[in-house]
Order: structure tokens, then C-alpha cells, then sequence
């Protein structure tokens, strides 16, 4: 499996990460790595066996529809790093 | 070239909870900005989402009600993007196996025979925060974020690119938005947003079979406008064809005061969603008899009660139709008719008088001042003849105002009606002397005067002669 390092530039680009040169081609030669063992995995015949989305086998897991108490406004915005009133305040969104 | 257009539409339902969809957050509309948000639905780092088991139901009943099949097996997946509304940096969502799969609705547009449209899949997911511009003071730079909203349970329902035009587009919206909130799911309120459409439109040429390229329009939030943004995408799409330019896949939003959509953001990657199952919520299993229960509990639907209401109650299929607009509608009915009075003069009532009112005062049949008791109490007054029709329509509006019973109203303005003959024959014979020539003129073959003979009768009586009596004696006085 060979990634290049385009590939690697998209995901980060998704993901928000600004990678050196270096990184690139360290992350591209490990997510090869990663994927050509996904290759090899391959090989095994897993006809009629269902994807393992969780390691728990557990289903179910509800909660009844009731409120309980938010946070508050003033915890909800101590983190913020810009506020105005009780809204974060983000640079300005243009659709 | 002629050409025809293929239209699919995603709706998202928000669903009636009390709280959100993965915490215990309230879900009331209109609150201080983040006045209801906890580490869940802020995306705080290691806080952990549990499903919210009444959207599960919800989804379920939706499910039922459009015809689809109920997935065994469903699973939460993680749809990433960045957003400042998304939190977290995904939508936790379903992808692959939704809740609900392979439905339909038949839609009938005035003047055309019934269709089916395909209803693809019905998905849970989670809605994202709002975003503020411009109108809160300190925010003329910059945006506002509110995180009320973040968490709050929705259904997306997807269709098939089955709609043809503009007209079928909103039927099937119409039908949609019927179920939803006959069901109890959703509020229907598409001001407040708890039901918003995009649309996916593209043109082909009439006769191919390759679907054209198509745009996604955005922020269509009410009948009307679904129709104005369809048809203005339509001709833009084939102008363009025409010019001999091509349409570029992209989402547009629809302006509302123009009536025109325009481009919003590129799509180039925003499709690059990554989704995968989300590992901090489990697997979704829902067995035969839990499906088999939501059916049985399933409230008799729009499209059955209008059907008993045709041979149960001998209603024609469009007054049967309005009185199952919504369920508060067709329960007003059924509520007049189990007190043993005439269907047909209900649903007369009904369509006449009372949705006059709540028209003219905005109002909502569940609030009606006239309660179904009231209106058949007026609806005995007439069948047995103490007040005209005509006179009942003065009490019914009393009622409106006062609330008060009819009996009460006829009492206190004097209205009951005349039938004494000997009192209506003294009024007959004075209009009779008063209006001498017109006697004459009647005698020597002017039929059509007997209405204004009626019609003086009656307003010398005030309105309280009975119509039939009047008719009778004033032939018999004319004819002798």
C-alpha cells in the first residue's frame, strides 16, 4: 500500500493539522505501514461475520426522556476565549 | 429542447423530547443563549452521549407511518467536518444502516392521478448549534455562537429523485409534515425551523434516462418558498443548459425576499465526511416485538380516518379530507358526532363557521372557545327548530365572544324562533298591504319577486321567522 505524501496533505487539510515536510513523509510511511497490515487482513475470509464497530458486546443503551439541570451560562462560557453577552464569540461566519 | 426536472428532497424533522438526543439538556425553543447546554452537547472532552430512548420510538412510529422497514440492527456513525455551530467537529449521525429504509408516501397533486415516492432511508441525528450575525450589540465583529440547539434530536428523512415538479414536491412536504405532527413527533412549526427542507434539483432533457447534475438548495422553511426555489432553480438550470454552459454541483441558499437561490460554499470537499461508527455509543437492536408494539400503539393515520370517515359517517371525500387535515381537526369531529347529532351538519359547521373564526382570530381548534359540546347543543336548537339557521350563526358568534351555552344566548337576546303562524301571518299581511304593486306585479307572473316577499318577512321578524313556516303561508296569501 503506498501513500503518498498528496494523501497525507489531504487528510491533514481535513483535519485541521499543519504538518512540516518532515512529518509528511514520517505520517505517510506509517499510515502505509498501518494500511498494508489492513491488507493483510484482508486475506482472512470473514464472509457472514459482522463488522466489530465496538470491542464491548453491548447493546441498547438508553436513557429516559427527562431534563435534568444544565450547566449554566457562566460555566458553559468559562473556557470561551472570546465572549460577547452569553454567546462565544467566533470570527465572523459568511454564508 | 424540452426539459424535465428530477427533484429529491431531504427534510429534517425535529423531534417533540423533552430533552436532547444524547443528554438530559431541555430542548424549549427561545432560551438565554447556552443557557441549555451541559459537557455533552458542548463537546467537552470526555464527556459521554446517551441515546435518548423516546427518539428511538419516535423514529420508529415515523418509520411505520411512511411504509418503511425497521433496520435490526442500526448503528451512530461520526460525520466530521468544522463548523463553529458543530462543537464536537462532527455530527454524530447514521450513515451506514439507518433506522429506517425503503418507504414511500402516495402523493396526489389537484388535477393528477396518485404517485409514489420513494422514501430512501430515515435517519437519527443530532442538530448543531445556531449561529448569530450582525443583530446583538458587540457582535458587529465577529459571530455569535448558541449552543441551545447543539444535541437536539432530528430525523432526517430522504426521498427518492422521484418528484417531477414543484407541485409535487410540496404535496409529498405536505403529506410528510401531516404525519409528522398528527403522530405527536414533531411540533410542525417551520418559523421555529422543527421542520426545514433542502432541495435537490436538477434538469435533463425529456426522454433521457442520465439524471442532469444537480444543486442542493438550503434554507427553504415553508410550503410557499419550497415551490418559489424549485421553480426559480429549475429555469435557472435549463437557462444555463441553453447558453451552453454547464450546472456545477453545489449548495445554493434560497433568499427569500428575491425569490432567487444563490451559490453558498463549495462543495469540493465538504462531501469528505470521513464517517465512521461512532465507538461512544453502542449498536441499536430492535427486535420484532418491539417494532410489532409501536404498530399496535400506532394512532389511526390521516389517510384511514379519512377513509372511515367517507363510509362510516357518508362524507365526501373532500370534506373528508379537510376535517383530517390534523388530528386535533378529526377528533374535533368525532368528538361533535359521538353526541348522536348529524354528521354532514358538523362537518358543515366545521368547514364553514368555525374555520371562518379560527381563521379570522388565529386560533387552533385545540383552543376553540366553542367546544364540540357547545356546537352540537347549537346544532339541537336548530334540529329542533327553535332558531333558524340563519339566527344561529348570531349565536355562534356570541358563543365565540362569551363562551356561553347557546340555550343562554337564545334566552338572553330573544331569539328563538317564530313558527306561530298567527304571529307570522299578522307580519305577511302588512308587508302584503305595504307592498301592493309588487303584490300585482307577482300576481301577473314575476315569480322571482317571491324571494323579496321572503326577504321582507323575515327582516320585519328580525331574522326569527321560521323560514319554512314563512315560505308556506306567503305562497298560499299570494297564490289566494
Amino acid at each position: 500500500m503506498n501513500i503518498s505524501v498528496a494523501d497525507v496533505e489531504k487528510v491533514a487539510r481535513l483535519a485541521r493539522l499543519e504538518l512540516s515536510e518532515e512529518e509528511k513523509s514520517l505520517y505517510a510511511g506509517q499510515m502505509a505501514a498501518i494500511l498494508g497490515y489492513v491488507e493483510k487482513l484482508k486475506e482472512l475470509n470473514t464472509d457472514g461475520i459482522l463488522p466489530t464497530s465496538h470491542a464491548v458486546p453491548m447493546e441498547n443503551a438508553f436513557r429516559e426522556d427527562a431534563v435534568s439541570p444544565s450547566i449554566g451560562i457562566e460555566k458553559a462560557l468559562a473556557n470561551a476565549p472570546d465572549r460577547v453577552e452569553s454567546f462565544y464569540r467566533v470570527p465572523k461566519v459568511i454564508e | 429542447m424540452r426539459f424535465q426536472p428530477v427533484i429529491g428532497l431531504e427534510v429534517h424533522v425535529q423531534l417533540k423530547t423533552a430533552s436532547k438526543i444524547f443528554c438530559g439538556c431541555s430542548t424549549a425553543f427561545g432560551s438565554e443563549p447556552n443557557s441549555q447546554t451541559c459537557p455533552v452537547c458542548l463537546g467537552l472532552p470526555g464527556a459521554l452521549p446517551v441515546l435518548n430512548k423516546q427518539v428511538v420510538e419516535f423514529a420508529i412510529q415515523a418509520g411505520l407511518a411512511t411504509n418503511c422497514s425497521i433496520t435490526p440492527r442500526s448503528v451512530f456513525a461520526r460525520k466530521n467536518y468544522f463548523y463553529p455551530d458543530l462543537p464536537k467537529g462532527y455530527q454524530i449521525s447514521q450513515f451506514e444502516d439507518p433506522i429506517c429504509q425503503h418507504g414511500w408516501l402516495d402523493i396526489q397533486v389537484e388535477g393528477q392521478e396518485s404517485k409514489r415516492i420513494g422514501i430512501t432511508r430515515i435517519h437519527m441525528e443530532e442538530d448543531a448549534g445556531k449561529l448569530v450575525h450582525g443583530d446583538v450589540s458587540g457582535l458587529e465583529e465577529g459571530s455569535g455562537v448558541d449552543l441551545n440547539r447543539a444535541c437536539t434530536p432530528l430525523l432526517e428523512v430522504v426521498s427518492e429523485p422521484d418528484l417531477r415538479s414543484s407541485d409535487e414536491a410540496v404535496s409529498y412536504l405536505k403529506q410528510l409534515h401531516q404525519i409528522v405532527t398528527w403522530l405527536g413527533i414533531c411540533d410542525g412549526n417551520m418559523e421555529e425551523g422543527s421542520f426545514r427542507c433542502d432541495a435537490n434539483v436538477s434538469v435533463m432533457p425529456v426522454g433521457s434516462e442520465t439524471l442532469g447534475t444537480r444543486a442542493e438548495i438550503k434554507n427553504v422553511n415553508s410550503f410557499k418558498f419550497v415551490k418559489q426555489a424549485i421553480e426559480y432553480e429549475i429555469r435557472r438550470q435549463i437557462e444555463l443548459i441553453e447558453d451552453g454552459a454547464t450546472v456545477v454541483q453545489e449548495t445554493r441558499l434560497f433568499d427569500p425576499t428575491s425569490g432567487t437561490t444563490r451559490s453558498m460554499r463549495s462543495k469540493e470537499e465538504a462531501h469528505d465526511y470521513r464517517y465512521f461508527p461512532d465507538p461512544d455509543l453502542v449498536p441499536l437492536v430492535i427486535d420484532d416485538a418491539w417494532v410489532q408494539r409501536t404498530r399496535d400503539e400506532l394512532p389511526e393515520l390521516p389517510e384511514q380516518r379519512m377513509q372511515r370517515f367517507m363510509t362510516e359517517w357518508d362524507l365526501s371525500a373532500y370534506d373528508a379530507e379537510v376535517l383530517t387535515a390534523s388530528r386535533s381537526l378529526a377528533e374535533y369531529f368525532e368528538a361533535c358526532v359521538a353526541l348522536h347529532v348529524n354528521a354532514k351538519a358538523v362537518s358543515n359547521w366545521m368547514m364553514g363557521e368555525i374555520t371562518r373564526a379560527l381563521n379570522d382570530s388565529g386560533t387552533s381548534i385545540d383552543c376553540c372557545p366553542v367546544t364540540p359540546r357547545l356546537l352540537v347543543e347549537l346544532l339541537k336548537l336548530i334540529e329542533g327548530g327553535t332558531i333558524s339557521g340563519k339566527i344561529a350563526k348570531t349565536v355562534f358568534e356570541a358563543m365565540w365572544q362569551s363562551g356561553k351555552e347557546p340555550a343562554t344566548i337564545v334566552q338572553e337576546q330573544g331569539l328563538v324562533q317564530v313558527s306561530d303562524s298567527g304571529a307570522i301571518e299578522a307580519i305577511i299581511d302588512e308587508i302584503l298591504t305595504r307592498e301592493a304593486g309588487q303584490v300585482a306585479e307577482f300576481r301577473s307572473g314575476k315569480d322571482k319577486l317571491f324571494g323579496f316577499f321572503v326577504g321582507q318577512v323575515m327582516k320585519a321578524s328580525k331574522g326569527k321567522a321560521n323560514p319554512a313556516v314563512v315560505n308556506e303561508l306567503l305562497l298560499s296569501k299570494l297564490k289566494g
